[in-house]
């Protein structure tokens, strides 16, 4: 493996740097363009990154296939469960004024949640995309 | 000025990639070429003041999905098979008469950037006035998305995880062998 | 004199076509994947070429801009971007099992292989 030498030196630079610039595009979708989506699909490339460079068995251990598989329902319960909270506390499904003290402190709290639950989902989802394809054995 | 110049060469260098995915042979040039024509799509978007969208398209058809393509080609062989004449008339001509339909369907929209065209006028100014005091996000995108139209969102949420349960029922994942890891043959 | 004012709309048309031509002309399944892909995209175009206005800026609101452009399109197309990236997904992977099944991906050696049961 050392003709690939150059790929895992810069591979371990450049994946924790993916991350936390995923962690930004998450949180900071309020005050600039970003989200959940864009934030699930960016930290999903980090770990396709790394299973390119070191190995599909590698990236398997880092994050299991069951885990990935409860994160992928985690994250579309934690949008459904923030709408049946709103129903609990007396108002509509998904209405997010209810969250809080003051409406937009309420908002906030409500798009925070969501686009939580959101990122997790992509992110598990087009790991686990990857996983399935590259994994296939090719019996020719 | 200069923005119309880079939209109309962005959209040029786009039609002669799709030209050229229709004339290759070499599907791994294709994926290649996929890749090529998300990111001037995105760079398209940003042109036109989306940048959100253009932000999710190239992560998304740049990224993930070049990836995929790939990951098939590898099962799945890398040449298409060649075939004697290049040009059926068959399709050509349908696929001139849908588009004189389009063009001729699409003549009578409202210029370009126009203002006072209808699609602006009715909802969009109602959420870009409401939305500071409403819900106090500066990124309307966001806040349309997560809340005005959450719904939808969580729909959205659950088409994804409902492909990610379809192809691992087509699938399926390796099974870990529990005996020796040291030869890794990768 | 109409149409250099909607040419953007004229051009993702062109693209649109290009990627139907794709579908319907070419036989092996990984590329008429790739001719839906450059459909979808160009219809992406057209719906945000719509939501432009002249003169504006991106839809977050900031200090001093009079005018935004239109943030619905955005959204819808949003969405749209990602779903259309989990239904490649699934199309890649029947193609796989596909492969597999037939030992081939061209449409025409699939059908006379069919023809046999």
């Amino acid at each position: 493996m050392l003709h690939h030498i150059v790929l895992r030196v810069i591979a371990k630079f450049i994946i924790p740097v993916i991350m936390v610039f995923a962690l930004y595009v998450q949180f900071h979708g309020d005050y600039s363009p970003g989200g959940g989506f864009q934030a699930g699909v960016i930290f999903s490339a980090a770990l396709i990154l790394y299973g390119l460079v070191f190995g599909l068995d590698n990236v398997m251990d880092v994050l299991p296939a069951d885990l990935l598989k409860t994160l992928a329902a985690v994250g579309v319960l934690l949008y459904a469960g923030v709408g049946f909270e709103t129903m609990l506390l007396g108002g509509n499904f998904l209405d997010y004024d209810l969250l809080a003290e003051r409406a937009t402190e309420g908002q906030h709290l409500g798009i925070l949640l969501v686009e939580l639950g959101v990122g997790i989902t992509v992110a598990s989802v087009m790991l686990l995309l990857y996983y399935a394809f590259v994994g296939r054995e090719v019996d020719r | 000025m200069i923005e119309v110049a880079i939209d109309v060469i962005l959209l040029a260098f786009m039609a002669v990639v799709a030209l050229a995915v229709v004339r290759m042979h070499d599907l791994f040039a294709v994926a290649m070429l996929f890749a090529v024509f998300s990111l001037l799509s995105a760079g398209v978007f940003t042109v036109m003041d989306a940048a959100d969208v253009a932000f999710t398209e190239a992560a998304v058809g740049a990224g993930v999905s070049t990836i995929l393509m790939l990951a098939t080609l590898t099962k799945t062989g890398r040449e298409e098979r060649h075939i004697r004449s290049a040009v059926r008339p068959v399709p050509l001509v349908v696929v001139f008469t849908t588009g004189a339909l389009l063009i001729f369907g699409t003549s009578d929209l409202p210029r370009l950037g126009d203002a006072e065209a209808p699609v602006h006028t009715h909802v969009a100014p109602r959420y870009l006035e409401q939305s500071e005091e409403e819900i106090g996000i500066p990124n309307v995108v966001t806040s349309v998305l997560a809340s005005y139209r959450g719904y939808d969102t969580l729909g959205e949420t659950t088409v994804i995880f409902t492909a990610g349960v379809a192809v691992l029922a087509l699938l399926g994942l390796r099974r870990r062998r529990r005996t020796a890891r040291t030869e890794d043959d990768h | 004199m109409r149409f250099l004012q909607l040419y953007n709309y004229e051009i993702a048309i062109f693209l649109a076509m290009v990627g139907f031509y794709v579908v319907v002309s070419r036989g092996n399944l990984v590329k008429k994947v790739t001719g839906l892909f450059i459909f979808q995209t160009s219809v992406f175009v057209l719906y945000i070429s719509m939501g432009v206005v002249l003169g504006g800026s991106v839809p977050i609101l900031t200090e001093g801009a009079q005018r935004y452009s239109n943030p619905l399109p955005h959204v819808l197309i949003l969405t749209a971007i990602v779903v259309g990236v989990a239904t490649t997904a699934v199309a890649l992977a029947l193609i796989v099992r596909i492969k597999e099944a037939y030992g081939t991906v061209e449409e025409d050696e699939i059908h006379q292989q069919d023809q046999y049961f």
